[in-house]
């Protein structure tokens, strides 16, 4: 899951720029074909150019030169190659491409990667610590929470920024008192706060029991 | 999605200044219009994105009520302590909507401008006068389940899918405006959205150039505040009908009320005459009738949605009898 965060990038075939640390721009110029056939319809006369979008993916810098139609998933896809976020239904419906952005979880899907220049993105791949999963990682496998796994990252992302909401004391639609200042995750709770990841498995039932028993620990 | 510029707004003024060009928009949040610039139903030539800009504030009034600022995302506004414990319609007008993703993402400017669900005016095969003017309405013999019982026209029967509009127009909310020449404007909620009539396209009554800064509330009224919303599954769903109600109320007689519905027209719908028959009186079921009545003038259905007039008096009955309760 972590294979990218410390030994840098592979860089594929439709890759713009990869790199840690400190990254030459004009390297990316090589690959800018490539990018305006990545994106959406092709418009190439009247296409305006790249733009320039620095990324903090999982704490490491990117800077790409992409289309400005690009999302912030298919940067992540099909620029960064972390696969992990996945592209269900593409109109935030779903939830399978959900990520952290400095820590809030969003539809990857809905929004346009130039519009995070500079900010810090969490995807699955940056949530287990040097090859050891992260606590909602290993509750999801202890509590079966998935069956064919394309949700599952999604769900996890979520899950985690699920929790760093409630602990905040965000109220839901089916907190009673919405002046309670940190209201209880009981299942009902988790399930209203979970209602933008779909699971086509319905592996619910174990959804819940995972997160809940991250929540208490 | 058709190609576009983007340019990040360094100062509002600018923003305003690119809006008078024909083909920009303003993006904030996005979840609604990248959502139909996917689909070609919003083709941008320009983006103008107003997210750095500093509208993310809520701040107290002098008068005693809140002012929001128009990028203030959905999610912060709902769990803002203020807005829970004073206008809790509004808090939980907003959890009810969409999901916590994309409430994270999508704010209150954004939200009073999102475009409609019709499912004909997402399909760009089919007819739509609000989408393609002049070419008809495919709502209007075709499947209109979440469609309009009120304010529509034979050209539109759409509705608008906001929950938190509705919240914002039973607290009598002003948006806040500012033009490229630098003029601020007030505009009252009511006034904000427009029927349909002849020209479904034409959805709101901002001018070119005029961006959204700001929503204010009042202090908030007397009385308990009540967000009640029907839809086909308990979350995640947009509203069949819905109620944003605040209704002071003692010993079962009721002292005033304000009823704004959801789902059920162009606009949040309220109906200052139906208000006038509860002040004064008990929430008998002749009372409520005649209330659901005053609301439902005019009211009709277009063959799926006639589920929607019954469902309009029982959800306000249903609500009345929890304002009254205790």
């Amino acid at each position: 899951m972590d294979e990218n965060s410390d030994t840098g990038f592979r860089v594929g075939r439709r890759e713009v720029l990869t790199t840690t640390g400190t990254v030459a721009a004009a390297l990316c110029f090589a690959g800018l074909p490539a990018v305006a056939q990545d994106s959406g319809r092709s418009n190439a006369e009247t296409a305006p150019g790249p733009v320039t979008v620095e990324l903090q993916v999982n704490g490491q810098p990117y800077v790409l030169m992409l289309d400005p139609r690009t999302t912030l998933l298919d940067a992540l896809r099909e620029h960064l190659a972390l696969t992990g976020s996945k592209k269900g239904c593409d109109h935030g419906q779903c939830g399978a491409c959900t990520v952290l952005i400095d820590g809030r979880r969003i539809n990857s899907c809905l929004t346009l990667a130039v519009m995070h220049d500079g900010q810090a993105i969490t995807t699955i791949e940056g949530l287990a610590d040097s090859g050891t999963l992260n606590p909602m990682q290993a509750a999801f496998i202890a509590h079966d929470g998935f069956q064919c796994g394309y949700c599952t990252s999604g769900q996890i992302c979520s899950a985690t920024g699920m929790l760093s909401e409630s602990r905040a004391g965000m109220p839901s639609y089916v907190t009673e008192n919405l002046a309670q200042a940190r209201p209880e995750l009981t299942d009902v709770e988790i399930r209203e706060r979970m209602s933008g990841n779909i699971c086509r498995c319905a592996a619910y039932p174990n959804i819940v029991a995972a997160i809940k028993q991250v929540a208490g620990s | 999605m058709k190609s576009f510029t983007y340019e990040r707004a360094a100062t509002l003024a600018r923003a305003a200044a690119a809006l008078t060009k024909t083909g920009t928009k303003v993006i904030a949040g996005g979840t609604n219009l990248l959502d139909l610039m996917k689909l070609q139903v919003e083709s941008p030539s320009q983006l103008v994105d107003i997210n750095r800009l500093p509208l993310d504030k809520i701040e107290d009034t002098p008068e005693g009520g809140l002012r929001i600022g128009a990028t203030v995302r959905n999610s912060d506004l709902a769990a803002d302590s203020r807005v829970r414990q004073r206008y809790g319609v509004l808090s939980r007008a907003l959890l009810s909507g969409a999901s916590a993703q994309l409430r994270n993402k999508a704010t209150t400017g954004g939200n009073l401008l999102q475009r409609t669900r019709c499912y004909y005016f997402y399909d760009v095969t089919k007819p739509c006068n609000k989408r393609n003017p002049g070419s008809g309405c495919a709502a209007l013999g075709g499947f209109n389940r979440a469609h309009a019982i009120l304010g529509a026209s034979d050209q539109c029967i759409a509705t608008n899918p906001s929950d938190m509009a509705v919240a914002m127009r039973a607290l009598d909310a002003s948006v806040e405006t500012v033009n490229a020449k630098g003029e601020s404007r007030a505009i009252p909620i009511t006034e904000l959205h427009r029927l349909p009539g002849n020209t479904p396209q034409i959805e709101t009554t901002l001018k070119a150039g005029e961006i959204i800064t700001a929503v204010t509330l009042p202090p908030p009224p007397p009385g308990v505040q009540i967000y009640r919303k029907v839809r086909d599954r308990t979350s995640y769903a947009f509203a069949l009908v819905s109620v944003a109600a605040v209704v002071d109320a003692a010993g079962g007689r009721i002292r005033s009320a304000r009823l704004a519905f959801g789902g059920v027209a162009p606009k949040p719908w309220r109906v200052p005459q139906a208000e006038e028959k509860l002040a004064g009186a008990s929430a008998s079921a002749d009372t409520v009738n005649a209330v659901a009545t005053a609301v439902l003038d005019g009211a009709r259905g277009y063959g799926s949605n006639d589920f929607k007039i019954p469902l309009t008096r029982r959800t306000l009955s249903a609500v009345l009898a929890e304002a009254t309760r205790t």
